[in-house]
């Protein structure tokens, strides 16, 4: 069963050719196939989750060859959390997808998606730091085809820069890894951590400048603040299911963040030493602030889910800047929380949008308005971090934890403001999609106002409610169950700061 | 030699960031080839720049040797980078031809009031 570890990114990787070149005219099989993928790739994503709940970490050597010169996938606690949450967000929104007819509007929507589901698979698990640029580029080229669905003149257009600016991170991402690699000698997480931990101090200028730009790299990933242009036009007129999808996209930035700054370049490296802390947590706070006025201000609920979407980044990021394992714990909580409840965002936001447009202005009630605002509702306030949800919780332990930093009242205030103005900006769209349309004249030419009931012309589906529904019901479970997922963060950021572990096995140096 | 490839790198990635810092989309696809040629001599030299030594480790003698790494990392970037111009090359097709226009801005919005209303 040790072939399982690969599982992950080989069964999207099957899948998907399958799909476009024997399922291509059979959209039914399609979505049975799809669907069937999704549901065996969480149940293996579950089974890995157990076997590295136990803290143990597995190898898998591609080739069966050994660690600095072949490629290794590595599962440890944090690969698992990270690959079980792709496959639970992938989920209702492959669900979402197909109830709601987005995968009939354009070719070859299943196995982009799952293409997709291969390179995100691909990321988490790499041991390889060359090898997470290839599967970075797996998850952008179809996220690329993915964000051009069924396109029109816009989604093309924003398209273009999407495409320009990921290529410029990927172009930055090779020079970085160059440098790395002409300064160690080698690109295997594990053992770039032995080998940058043993150059001498004074000889680290190259080391220092390939740290910086593989950070900038993960930052145009995670849309920090100055670099995070291409997000908003990009989520706003993709598809929005795939935008969903895309929620996990910016984690995956912050998942390398996370994995190489505490790996390679952990605190304790003199090289580069407050490098990073420096820079992330003033630019973190930035993204949040950013993030909570284009919430207040945007126009468009697409535009509104994806400033949303920006403004978790950035508290994720604060947490993860501070480097300690308190906060790396809470970071990790927050992280499941914001990509299911941004995910619940844009798919309620396309629930909106199917029926009454784009634009957040009073409108007529549209058909099934209580539900949707209902929906709409937990979105807002999971996003924002109320209570009761687990926003709320996750937002609690990272104030919890970064009260002894030394920026803890700007962190503290820009938090609690950002909120603030996050619940102002929903609290002004709902009201003015939901309330203000009940005071507008009937459209007379509206035909199902006269109809009796149950002949309306189309009846709406039921399987986007259930999908919303079950991103629902994950943040009620992480809220319910906050305890086992709190200790789960908790021994995941322990793992990440004790890193020994992670590369004498990677390295095959444990003591048998 | 090492000023060649040196320059070589600096001079491509200028006009590369140059290009890609203009409107219109072909300019902007040239430079983003230009600069990923750029970054695939960069690459090439990061396993420090030998002429006429084999890729081949020599454990009885001290012989030099050319570092076969980095031409494996330049190939897997070569290819990727390939598709990649072909799909911008696409995408910015699609763009230029539903909306007759090969600027790569967003187009300013009109205010929603009264569209969609």
């Amino acid at each position: 069963m040790e072939h399982l570890l690969i599982a992950p990114v080989v069964l999207p990787a099957l899948v998907a050719p399958f799909i476009i070149m024997v399922l291509r005219h059979h959209l039914d099989l399609q979505r049975i196939f799809s669907l069937a993928s999704v549901v065996l790739l969480a149940a293996v994503s579950l089974t890995l989750a157990a076997q590295a709940a136990d803290g143990t970490v597995k190898v898998y050597e591609l080739g069966d060859w050994s660690a600095p010169f072949g490629i290794v996938l590595v599962l440890d606690r944090l690969s698992a959390m990270m690959i079980v949450l792709t496959s639970l967000l992938a989920l209702p929104v492959l669900l979402y997808a197909i109830g709601s007819g987005w995968d009939t509007r354009g070719a070859n929507f299943h196995a982009l998606f799952q293409f997709q589901l291969m390179g995100i698979m691909g990321a988490f698990l790499t041991g390889d730091a060359f090898n997470l640029f290839v599967f970075f580029e797996v998850l952008l080229i179809a996220s690329y085809g993915l964000m051009i669905h069924s396109g029109s003149t816009r989604r093309f257009q924003a398209g273009v820069q999407y495409v320009v600016f990921n290529l410029l991170g990927s172009t930055l991402f090779l020079f970085a890894l160059g440098t790395l690699y002409s300064v160690t000698g080698t690109l295997n997480m594990a053992d770039l951590a032995v080998k940058v931990a043993q150059i001498p101090a004074e000889d680290t200028a190259l080391l220092r400048v390939g740290a910086v730009m593989l950070l900038l790299v993960f930052a145009i990933k995670a849309s920090l603040l100055p670099l995070h242009f291409w997000l908003p036009s990009a989520y706003a007129n993709a598809p929005m299911p795939v935008a969903a999808l895309f929620a996990i996209m910016t984690k995956v930035g912050a998942y390398s963040i996370l994995r190489i700054y505490t790996l390679v370049f952990g605190p304790e490296v003199e090289a580069t030493a407050g490098l990073t802390e420096a820079w992330l947590l003033p630019a973190a706070l930035l993204t949040l602030g950013a993030g909570a006025v284009g919430v207040l201000g945007s126009k468009k609920l697409g535009r509104l889910a994806a400033f949303g979407a920006i403004a978790s980044m950035g508290t994720l990021l604060i947490a993860i800047s501070l480097f300690t394992q308190t906060a790396a714990a809470a970071a990790l909580y927050y992280l499941v929380h914001s990509t299911l409840a941004a995910a619940l965002l844009f798919l309620v936001a396309d629930l909106v949008m199917e029926r009454q447009g784009q634009w957040i202005q009073p409108q007529r009630p549209m058909p099934q308005t209580g539900l949707i605002s209902a929906l709409f509702f937990a979105a807002a306030i999971a996003l924002a971090g109320m209570p009761p949800l687990s926003g709320f919780l996750g937002k609690l332990l990272v104030l919890d934890a970064t009260r002894n930093a030394n920026l803890a009242p700007w962190i503290w205030g820009v938090i609690l403001l950002g909120s603030l103005i996050t619940i102002l900006g929903m609290a002004r769209a709902g009201s003015l999609l939901f309330w203000k349309g009940h005071g507008l004249p009937a459209d007379e030419q509206d035909p199902s106002k006269d109809l009796p009931a149950d002949s309306l012309p189309a009846k709406p589906a039921q399987l986007p409610f259930v999908a919303c529904f079950g991103l629902l019901g994950g943040l009620i479970a992480l809220t319910v169950f906050a305890g086992p997922a709190t200790r789960y963060a908790e021994a995941t950021a322990a793992q990440l700061y004790a890193p020994s572990a992670y590369i004498d096995t990677v390295l095959g140096r444990t003591a048998e | 030699m090492e000023l060649l490839v040196a320059s070589a790198v600096g001079i491509l990635t200028a006009a590369g960031i140059y290009l890609i810092l203009r409107r219109r989309s072909f300019p902007v696809i040239l430079g983003l080839s230009l600069l990923t040629y750029a970054v695939n001599v960069f690459l090439f030299a990061t396993g420090r720049l030998v002429t006429g030594a084999p890729p081949i480790l020599n454990k009885y003698q001290e012989v030099a040797y050319t570092d076969p790494l980095p031409q494996a990392l330049v190939l897997t970037a070569i290819v990727i980078s390939f598709g990649m111009t072909a799909v911008v090359v696409m995408i910015a097709l699609g763009a230029y031809l539903s909306s007759r226009d090969d600027g790569t801005a967003m187009p300013t919005e009109t205010d929603g009031a009264g569209e969609d209303a």
